[in-house]
């Protein structure tokens, strides 16, 4: 098997999580999605790794885990702080920047 | 005629005084408001007259030169030195202006010690005072200025002089409408002026006097194209300002101005700037026949034109604006016959200054006496009231009609002789028109002369006439005097003709006269005794109806609507310059401003529609982040292909 | 730490099967994760997914990573998530209905789109041609072992984008707390103060609490509602989770009938 296929799976998780971000409206739910277009970015990364034959490619799919941790920890807090004022995580909700 | 010759011998500095003197008593009137109303009139009388004064010493210094070296200038400063054109503001003063620097500030000076009186209800007296200075000192830089330009700088000054006295009273929107209308047709001539300029410019690089006679003299072609341009367009600004044909139709409507205003602007001073004109261009008209040819139509066409209309006016200064068009026609008429006529134009001009000015005094005295009225179908009689208006109104009537040996007699005479030496059929047509002008000017002075002081009274109810005010009779009187004895002063031993002579008819030899003068005064006094005895047997014979008749002649009702000058204007003239005006309004309005606005709404229209892309939800903006990560993506790839 | 794949080119046998068994199973997770209208669920889906991952990452020479992705990501993330979930609403239900017009055909375009050009891509240039030289494979990289291959590079390539990420993570902890604060407008009443208000307002019981649940109660249970006066369920007396969940039983058996109010009078 080539280890390709890997790269395939990654585009798909990738595209996947997109649709989701874009159809969802629980504001976490669409946070998850982001995960996992993360993760599929990072599988990607291994992958290549793997197939250059060193590990940068790890060493960069580790930094992406830290730093979607942060990432995770100060988005929660908004989307938390938000509810707090507004009493709904339903991310439609957020729409006064219009016109 | 030699043209080589400069206009200006000798310089002197007190020209510029002339001119000073009124412009500081305009300037200190108007800067100085109503603070100087009490004793602003009589600094302007007395400003106006230092002016006199200043013409007689000039006068007297200019006597006791040479003929040759009469002439005088005053450089003053140099007002446009630009490349090629060098314009140097200066004044000259030669046998030719000083007669006009002294009928203006004479007569001028005469109508503000009238006015002192005729105006001391007013409250704005002060202000009138002003303008009239402002008058005085603008027609002196008119004929003391020594170039084209020079000159154009004060015939504007006396338009917007004329403006503001025509529209002094300009709370009634009638008087206001008038002074528009004599600015407007003014603005026609002065155009014919300003191209004139251009043209002796672009001919002969140069606008003053000297300038263009050298020029013209130089030229080989005695009818060249340039030179008839010129004097055409010098034709129509003397039309514009001397209200001829076809620029005429504001002199009547003119008379909405005080009544001082209508004897010294619209009788004897700025009507006359055109006659200025033409003589002082002589060396231009000598050169081009056409143009002589075309001021001598202009001039006999106007002066049956203002005779007609004189004939049917019920109104006693339009009447004697009519009087004033038609004699300014002879003067037009003299000049156009070159340089046998020039000095007779000139003495016509002078002796008109005199006599016209005191009837229209006169007409102030008689409406001042009477509440202000005009019609003079409400007078009557009045020479038992008004004895000295009677009398010196009656002196400058026997002048205009031209009576020996009233001074009118002698220049209105020669002038009808040189139309007759004119030479062949031309001679006669013009000699003949001007003895036609001659029976009907007789004939309508006369009607005047009978509805106003003879008859039977026909007043309005609570009319007093009464004699005016010493300082109203007295310049009357002045100007009676000068009516009576101008003329011949003028004429005897062709004194005027002889101090002209070196300026605008140098080295001219007169033909032998076709007709002896004998028999021209023979016709001349014989059309007016006709004239006379047609009015007394119309007005002394038969009542005058106290209503304006409305069965009457076609002729006489022609004349009435001013020969449909005013309607022949309006619809040749105006209505077409409306439609344009409303039209291009109408093209700027809808396809310009169209254009513009509409590119604008398309903007605007577009923008609203494109900023509904702002949802306001996260969802949309981020699939436009998708969206847009798909197409780079595809860009990348292709790029790679 | 032995590699499950073989050195150069293609991977072995066992690795192909763990790959044909996960991969559809992750892609199912995934779209079931987007489907699902309860929030929990797709937590759940998620944390499988990452799971799933972690395994890659064990299957591809990166033990170290895959035991980070276990414990961090899903153990600390995602339960992060999980609490969070329980914080906002975990009856925040998403109703399958789009509000946006068209949004969801123009996603599935974009998506579908950009998923075809990434695979496309992909494609053109891997499986046609193959990996120039085949697959190198971590043998000689983790010769030292993959952990200390890993700290080798963090520690000297990548070391200043080390420190800055740690700078990351104090900021993002201090975020947190910030984002995080409840700022108290009046100070916290105590409970003298609280007993003093529970005094003044005058009502029936000031000295003593209100009886705890289930003391006039026919029942204690935890998912039948209380009664009010005048016989009608409290809404107020069952968790919200409950109703949430539609565990409420009927309060029918439990209301009052004449024998039983001449009972209690």
């Amino acid at each position: 098997m080539n280890p390709a296929n890997y790269l395939f799976v990654s585009a798909l998780l990738f595209t996947i999580g997109a649709l989701g971000v874009l159809t969802r409206r629980n504001s976490i739910v669409i946070f998850m999605c982001v995960e996992l277009m993360l993760n599929a970015a990072n599988l990607a990364f291994v992958t290549f790794a793997r197939i250059q034959g060193n590990l940068d490619g790890q060493v960069i799919a580790f930094f992406t885990m830290v730093v979607a941790a942060c990432e995770v920890v100060v988005g929660l807090a908004i989307i938390v702080s938000i509810y707090r004022s507004r009493r709904s995580a339903s991310v439609d909700d957020v729409n006064l920047l219009k016109f | 005629m030699d043209s080589a010759h400069a206009l200006a011998a000798g310089s002197s500095s007190l020209l510029v005084w002339l001119i000073a003197l009124p412009a500081l008593g305009a300037a200190i009137l108007l800067l100085g408001g109503r603070r100087t109303d009490k004793w602003g009139h009589v600094l302007a009388t007395g400003l106006s007259g230092g002016s006199f004064v200043v013409g007689i010493v000039e006068l007297i210094r200019m006597l006791g030169r040479s003929g040759e070296n009469r002439g005088v200038s005053q450089h003053l400063f140099t007002w446009i030195s630009v490349g090629h054109f060098n314009i140097e503001a200066g004044l000259l003063l030669d046998q030719l202006s000083i007669c006009f620097v002294l009928l203006i500030t004479g007569v001028g000076t005469l109508i503000h010690i009238y006015s002192i009186t005729y105006m001391e209800h007013d409250l704005d007296r002060r202000r009138f005072f002003a303008y009239l200075n402002f008058f005085i000192a603008a027609m002196l830089l008119l004929v003391l200025g020594n170039s084209y330009l020079n000159l154009y700088v004060g015939w504007e000054g006396v338009g917007l002089a004329s403006y503001l006295l025509i529209g002094f009273w300009n709370q009634k929107p009638v008087y206001a409408t008038a002074a528009k209308k004599a600015f407007v047709a003014n603005r026609v001539g002065d155009f014919g002026l300003s191209i004139a300029i251009m043209i002796a410019f672009a001919t002969f690089g140069s606008v003053s006097f000297d300038g263009v006679a050298a020029g013209a003299g130089k030229l080989a072609n005695l009818n060249s194209g340039a030179l008839t341009a010129m004097g055409a367009m010098l034709l129509l600004a003397a039309a514009g300002k001397s209200a001829q044909f076809p620029l005429q139709s504001w002199l009547g409507d003119a008379m909405a101005g005080p009544t001082p205003v209508s004897a010294l602007i619209h009788a004897a001073t700025m009507v006359t700037a055109g006659v200025y004109l033409i003589t002082r261009s002589n060396f231009v008209f000598d050169r081009a026949p056409t143009a002589q040819l075309l001021v001598v139509i202009v001039g006999v066409i106007t002066l049956l034109f203002g005779a007609v209309i004189g004939t049917a006016k019920d109104d006693i200064k339009k009447a004697l604006a009519a009087s004033t068009m038609s004699q300014i026609g002879y003067m037009i008429l003299a000049a156009g016959l070159g340089p046998a006529g020039y000095a007779f134009a000139i003495m016509h001009l002078l002796t008109h200054g005199f006599f016209k000015a005191g009837m229209f005094l006169g007409a102030g005295s008689v409406m001042h006496g009477m509440n202000d009225e005009v019609d003079m179908r409400r007078y009557g009689a009045l020479r038992k009231f008004m004895p000295a208006t009677f009398v010196t109104f009656g002196l400058g009537y026997l002048a205009i009609i031209g009576v020996p040996p009233f001074s009118g007699f002698y220049s209105k005479d020669k002038i009808i002789e040189a139309a007759f030496n004119a030479g062949g059929a031309r001679g006669l047509i013009i000699g003949s028109a001007a003895l036609l002008g001659a029976a009907i000017t007789a004939f309508y002075m006369t009607r005047v002369m009978i509805m106003t002081f003879f008859g039977k009274a026909r007043w309005a109810e609570g009319t007093h006439p009464h004699e005016s005010g010493k300082l109203m009779v007295v310049p009357m009187v002045i100007l009676a005097i000068g009516s009576v004895g101008a003329g011949a002063l003028l004429s005897i031993g062709s004194s005027l003709k002889n101090w002209l002579e070196p300026v605008v008819s140098r080295g001219f030899v007169e033909p032998t006269p076709r007709l002896s003068p004998l028999l021209v005064s023979t016709l001349a006094i014989g059309a007016v005794a006709l004239g006379v005895l047609i009015a007394y047997l119309k007005y002394v014979r038969q009542p005058i109806p106290e209503l304006a008749p409305t069965d009457v002649s076609i002729f006489t009702r022609a004349a009435r609507r001013d020969l449909y000058q005013d309607a022949f204007n309006e619809s040749v003239f105006m209505r077409p310059g409306q439609y344009l005006t409303r039209s291009l309004g109408f093209l700027d309005r809808v396809f310009i401003d169209g254009a513009v606005n509409g590119i604008g709404a398309l903007f605007g229209g577009t923008s609203v529609r494109a900023r509904r892309l702002q949802t306001g939800y996260v969802r949309t903006y981020s699939l436009f982040i998708l969206g847009g990560a798909a197409i780079l993506v595809a860009a990348m790839l292709a790029a790679r292909l | 730490m032995n590699t499950l794949a073989l050195s150069a080119g293609l991977t072995g046998a066992p690795e192909a099967v763990l790959f044909w068994i996960l991969a559809p199973l992750i892609v199912l997770a995934a779209i079931g994760m987007i489907l699902v209208k309860k929030a929990v669920h797709s937590a759940l889906l998620l944390a499988y997914i990452m799971i799933s991952l972690a395994i890659f990452y064990i299957a591809q020479d990166a033990p170290f990573l895959g035991v980070v992705q276990i414990v961090v990501y899903t153990g600390a993330v995602m339960m992060l998530f999980l609490f969070i979930l329980m914080l906002v609403g975990v009856d925040s239900a998403d109703s399958l209905v789009e509000t946006i017009r068209g949004q969801r055909v123009v996603a599935l375009l974009a998506g579908l789109s950009l998923g075809a050009l990434l695979i496309g891509a992909l494609g053109r240039s891997l499986l046609g041609a193959g990996i120039a030289g085949g697959a190198v494979g971590l043998d000689q990289a983790n010769s030292g072992g993959n952990v200390q291959g890993l700290a080798t590079l963090l520690f000297s390539r990548y070391v200043w984008a080390f420190e800055v990420v740690s700078a990351l993570l104090i900021t993002a902890a201090l975020g947190a707390m910030v984002l995080g604060h409840r700022e108290r407008p009046v100070p916290r009443r105590t409970q003298r103060q609280l007993s003093e208000d529970r005094f003044r307002e005058g009502s029936e019981l000031p000295g003593a609490p209100l009886p705890s649940p289930g003391v006039f109660s026919r029942h204690n249970a935890v998912d039948i509602p209380a009664l009010l006066p005048d016989g009608s369920p409290a809404p107020t007396s069952v968790s919200r989770v409950i109703k949430a969940r539609g565990d409420v039983l009927p309060t029918a058996p439990f209301e009052l009938n004449k024998e039983s109010q001449g009972e209690q009078k």
